[in-house]
């Protein structure tokens, strides 16, 4: 081997400790590339997959009634592929071992086979055997809820009707992939299913026979979607249809897509702030280890070596750290985005989680990495080779010679000798203390994005639990139901207050904006439901016109004053323009509110309830639980206490596992970041150092001048690291608000504390490192040689 | 001596100016000086006279910036960096004042570095035996002793077989046992390898061992005296 290669192999050896460090902020960053593009990729994989392979519809339409020779008419649209026919109906199934009622939604199969659209992925079992009409199917999650495999029993009530029903297999359902109960935003596996049956025995219960009350479209390649939704619309409007809706309307594919949409951003936003961190980072540090090498060049350069020889050695160098930095971050990286995955799973089912490691990704994330590295070498080295060698051979002259003010002012002279040394260290070296300071508050900055979003997640649910969604309990009705029901809920044990609400489906419009949604009508001053403008101090509904949720009046375009196409999706189904009075901030869901009663005259009805929310006394619960269930109008009971729960794990499931994997990679950088700077300051004042006690400073007086120096780049670079750390934070907010929830911008002092603690504790950990160095400092062996 | 032996170094009006913020500090103030193919010269001069600055514009390791300096017939005021990079790794050795080994490398290896892009090198075994340190040669700068390392300085410079040997104060920091021994092999190489040999010193009676003294003051030439009898190294004393 080539004595200039074996020194590539010492200096790899001698500068271990910076090489790993380094080493480390390029794996960070890359982990962070392709943990988030790997989990997008396994998602949006797994959907597409899953929706090509089970024949998942294009277009989604319920009516009330309608004979199955209606179909041919259907598939005549033009546009139309497939037609499938079906019937789906709410279910209240007991599950032995349960006590509490389950809510559930049940479809019909083609008797004893594969529906044409939605076909199921078995997973267990079968399906039920053509002409039996008490065999059912049932959606994975819930099986696993209540632990029940095929061959199980389970009581349901359709249509009033009891039916005992024996569990032939268990399946998952391109349509469910997401499977949520109507009106909630997270699932409830144990309290909500979905079930399959043969399609003779479902329109028996329902009354049903010869005809469907559910139909499923696919399209042509190159059909236009609104077209078909219009004819279909046409069709089944005199058979009660309430509206066609795509896939993006489509609960399970809307909540999806949500979520894709929020990876996506985050496969973006994420690695562009680490990559770039890690990228400037690596060419600060390239370029001081490079440069604490210039007496080494100079040499080489005087023996004749071509500076291409001397550039393709420092290249080499920096290719071997990028190499190894890089195969880090990819196992990391796709270790923990299968992990991440893996959570994802427990929300998202689909048959299987495909995985695929996209060699662009990694080939970009490489390119990224090498090209920083390769810059600061580049340009270190460039500076070393163009300086005649007789000049490189020498330490490097300071930038300026100038007596600092501090060091001439009466408070300088206060100053102890090494403390004097360090003001004139940082003073004369402004760029370099300037740079290893911004790198230290970079890193600081990436722990404040990684770690923001855990406070401001609980301010979040605080918001919406104490301040939004005050109830103990809420109630929904089966049809609208008059107000005097009210009186019926007062008297039950442990009602403490009730509150009615009506609940509207409508698709609001506005110019070429339009979304589904509903309008909720309340109390012009309700006590259990929170509306709040964006100081969160309650807002109280006018008597007329709609409030929207912000993040929806933005979505649509409107300010308050504009008038909104409102197309009522229930009753006369008809369209309505109503001015916007306001908006409310919320930050979970959107939603759009009107006073009870103005929204009754819109629908041309009496002081009709949807529903109701109600607050009692907790040791009355179980007693109350058993009288609401035998009310034949309750649909549905949801506990807030259940609802928050949920929340709090799904948002700790998801965005948080993401941002606990950052912040350990932010953790990483920073101490990386702040160990190198340690090495290089030592390396480049050993001898200093050295002379230093040789002059007679004591051992403590020459740490002070090197810990000293560290100490205040690392003070000063907190607050700087909280400006850039709240900018970072920021952006990511920004780009993270999405329909189902939307996390305040708030970063609590804590979260400063956080950031701040991390950098010290960095700081810290490298001044025992570099003590070790600092203890063993040979003032002999330093000034020996003279590299 | 024999005016018409052939000329290797032609200096002439060299100047040399460092600015340093405002400051202008005149290292050479224009130099003339010849050296001719084989000779072994010896400069002297107060500290900060400008030898150190003289000889490594004579090595190509910087440029002067005035007056003009040859090497045969190679510019080397003119010459770029390609060209003086080359003139180096071919002709040239050098033996600096702080030994300026690479810590990382081993003895041999530090002589190898330069044997390995040379064109008709000796081996660094060779090299290092040539100075006496055959049983040294797999330890590394930090281990030797600083007339180790020196001697190690020489065998790199000299195991290229270079055209002309440039030394910075090879014995500045060493004892006069192991100076006479390390002016010995320059000697030698000088004798036997007929290399054109430029030595500074602060010790004056090195200039008894040289062909010609030259002495500098003020970065002018003041002197150059002929030594009609050359000493060797062990009749030094001092
Ligand atoms: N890089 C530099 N920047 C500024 N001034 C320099 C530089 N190199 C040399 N000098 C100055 O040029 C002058 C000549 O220096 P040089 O090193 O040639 O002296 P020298 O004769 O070798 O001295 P010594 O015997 O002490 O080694 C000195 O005044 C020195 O301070
Ligand atoms: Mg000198």
């Amino acid at each position: 081997m080539r004595a200039i290669h074996r020194k590539l192999w010492r200096d790899l050896a001698r500068l271990k400790g910076q090489v790993a460090a380094i080493a480390v902020v390029i794996a960070a960053g890359i982990m962070v590339l392709i943990l988030s593009v790997t989990t997008l990729d396994a998602l949006t994989l797994s959907k597409d997959r899953f929706y090509d392979s089970h024949q998942f519809a294009d277009v989604f339409a319920d009516l009330r009634r309608a004979p199955e020779g209606l179909a041919p008419r259907l598939e005549a649209i033009p546009g139309v592929n497939r037609v499938q026919t079906r019937i789906k109906a709410p279910v209240r199934l007991e599950v032995p071992g349960f006590q509490e009622p389950v809510r559930g939604m049940i479809l019909s199969l083609p008797d004893g086979r594969q529906p044409d659209l939605n076909r199921l992925y078995l997973r267990r079992g079968g399906l039920p055997e053509s002409g039996r009409a008490d065999q059912v199917v049932i959606s994975e999650p819930f099986a696993q809820a209540h632990d029940l495999h095929p061959g199980d029993r389970l009581t349901a009530i359709i249509n009033g009707r009891l039916e005992r029903l024996i569990i032939s297999g268990v399946a998952l359902s391109p349509e469910f992939i997401y499977q949520v109960g109507p009106a909630d935003l997270l699932p409830d596996y144990q309290r909500y299913g979905v079930l399959w049956m043969n399609r003779r025995g479902l329109a028996q219960a329902m009354d049903l026979d010869g005809a469907f009350n559910s139909v499923l479209v696919s399209l042509r390649a190159g059909a236009i979607e609104a077209a078909v939704i219009e004819a279909l619309d046409l069709r089944l409007a005199p058979y009660g249809g309430i509206g066609a809706v795509g896939r993006e309307d489509q609960v399970s594919h809307r909540f999806l897509s949500e979520e894709l949409d929020q990876l996506r951003v985050m496969a973006v936003v994420l690695p562009t702030i680490f990559l770039g961190v890690a990228a400037f980072l690596l060419n600060v540090l390239m370029g001081r280890v490079i440069r604490t090498q210039r007496q080494q060049v100079a040499i080489l350069k005087a023996f004749g070596y071509h500076d291409r020889d001397i550039a393709l050695h420092f290249g080499l160098l920096t290719g071997l750290i990028v190499v190894t930095g890089t195969l880090l971050g990819i196992l990391l990286g796709s270790w923990s985005a299968e992990a991440l995955a893996g959570v994802y799973a427990e929300y998202y089912r689909f048959p299987e989680m495909s995985f695929r490691l996209r060699p662009q990704v990694i080939l970009l994330a490489l390119a990224v990495a090498a090209g920083a590295a390769l810059l600061g070498t580049w340009r270190a080295v460039r500076q070393a080779v163009s300086l005649p060698p007789a000049q490189a051979m020498r330490p490097p002259a300071p930038e300026r010679f100038r007596h600092s003010l501090l060091e001439r002012s009466a408070l300088g002279r206060l100053l102890s000798q090494p403390t004097r040394i360090i003001v004139r260290n940082l003073s004369r070296h402004r760029f370099k203390a300037f740079m290893s300071m911004l790198g230290i508050a970079l890193s600081g900055g990436l722990l404040l994005l990684g770690s923001y979003q855990f406070n401001a997640v609980d301010h979040l649910l605080d918001i919406q639990y104490r301040l939004v969604m005050k109830m103990d309990l809420h109630l929904s009705f089966t049809d609208p139901t008059p107000e005097r029901a009210l009186a019926e809920l007062r008297t039950l044990p442990g009602v403490q207050y009730v509150e009615g609400y009506r609940s509207v489906p409508v698709r609001l419009v506005h110019e070429r904006r339009d979304y589904r949604t509903v309008i909720q009508g309340m109390e012009a001053r309700p006590r259990l439901r929170g509306l709040l403008d964006a100081d969160y101090r309650p807002v109280h509904l006018p008597p007329e016109g709609l409030l929207l949720t912000g993040y929806l009046a933005e979505y649509l375009g409107v300010r308050p004053g504009d008038r909104i196409t409102v197309e009522v999706l229930e009753g006369h189904r008809r369209t309505l323009q109503v001015p916007l009075a306001g908006t409310v901030d919320e930050p979970i869901g959107v939603s759009a509110y009107m006073e009870r009663r103005a929204l009754n005259g819109l629908m041309r009805e009496g002081p009709a309830l949807s529903g109701a929310w109600l607050m009692v006394a907790e040791y009355e619960q179980d007693r109350l639980f058993e009288r609401l269930w035998e009310m034949p109008r309750v649909a549905g009971i949801g506990m807030i206490d259940d609802a928050e729960r949920q929340f709090r794990d799904y948002i700790q499931d998801t965005v948080l596992v993401m941002m606990g994997i950052l912040l350990l990679m932010a953790g990483s950088i920073t101490f990386a970041v702040v160990y190198n700077n340690a090495r290089i300051a030592f390396a480049e004042r050993e001898r200093e150092l050295a002379t230093l006690r040789v002059l007679g400073l004591s051992r403590s007086e020459v740490n002070w001048v090197l810990i000293g120096e560290m100490a205040l780049l690392t003070l000063l670079a907190i607050p700087l690291g909280w400006a850039v750390g709240t900018v970072f934070a920021w952006l990511l907010n920004q780009a993270l608000s999405m329909d189902l929830f939307r996390i305040p911008f708030v970063i609590t002092p804590a979260t400063y504390a956080f950031s701040a603690a991390g950098v010290l504790l960095a700081a810290v950990l490298s001044v025992l490192l570099i003590g070790r160095r600092l203890a063993r400092l040979d003032m002999v062996s330093a000034l020996k040689s003279n590299e | 001596m024999d005016e018409k032996r052939e000329v290797v170094f032609l200096a002439r009006g060299v100047t040399k100016t460092y600015l340093m913020g405002e400051v202008r500090i005149q290292a050479l103030r224009g130099v003339d000086l010849t050296l001719h193919a084989g000779e072994l010269v010896v400069m002297l001069g107060a500290s900060g006279s400008g030898k150190s600055t003289l000889l490594n514009i004579l090595g190509g390791l910087d440029h002067a910036d005035g007056g003009e300096v040859r090497y045969r017939d190679q510019d080397l005021v003119r010459a770029d960096d390609r060209a003086l990079t080359r003139y180096r790794r071919h002709h040239v050795g050098f033996v600096f004042q702080f030994y300026n080994l690479i810590s990382s490398l081993t003895a041999r290896e530090n002589v190898a570095i330069v044997t390995e892009i040379a064109r008709d090198p000796m081996s660094p075994e060779d090299a290092l035996a040539l100075v006496g340190l055959e049983d040294r040669m797999d330890h590394f700068p930090a281990q030797l002793s600083g007339g180790e390392q020196q001697r190690v300085a020489i065998a790199r410079a000299v195991a290229k077989r270079p055209d002309v040997l440039l030394c910075d104060e090879p014995t500045g920091a060493l004892d006069s046992r192991t100076g006479i021994r390390v002016l010995r092999v320059i000697q030698d190489i000088n004798r036997e390898l007929g290399t054109t040999t430029a030595v500074i010193t602060h010790n004056a009676v090195i200039g008894e061992m040289a062909d010609r003294v030259v002495r500098l003051a003020d970065g002018r030439v003041q002197s150059v005296e002929d030594n009609p009898i050359r000493k060797s190294p062990d009749q030094l004393v001092w």
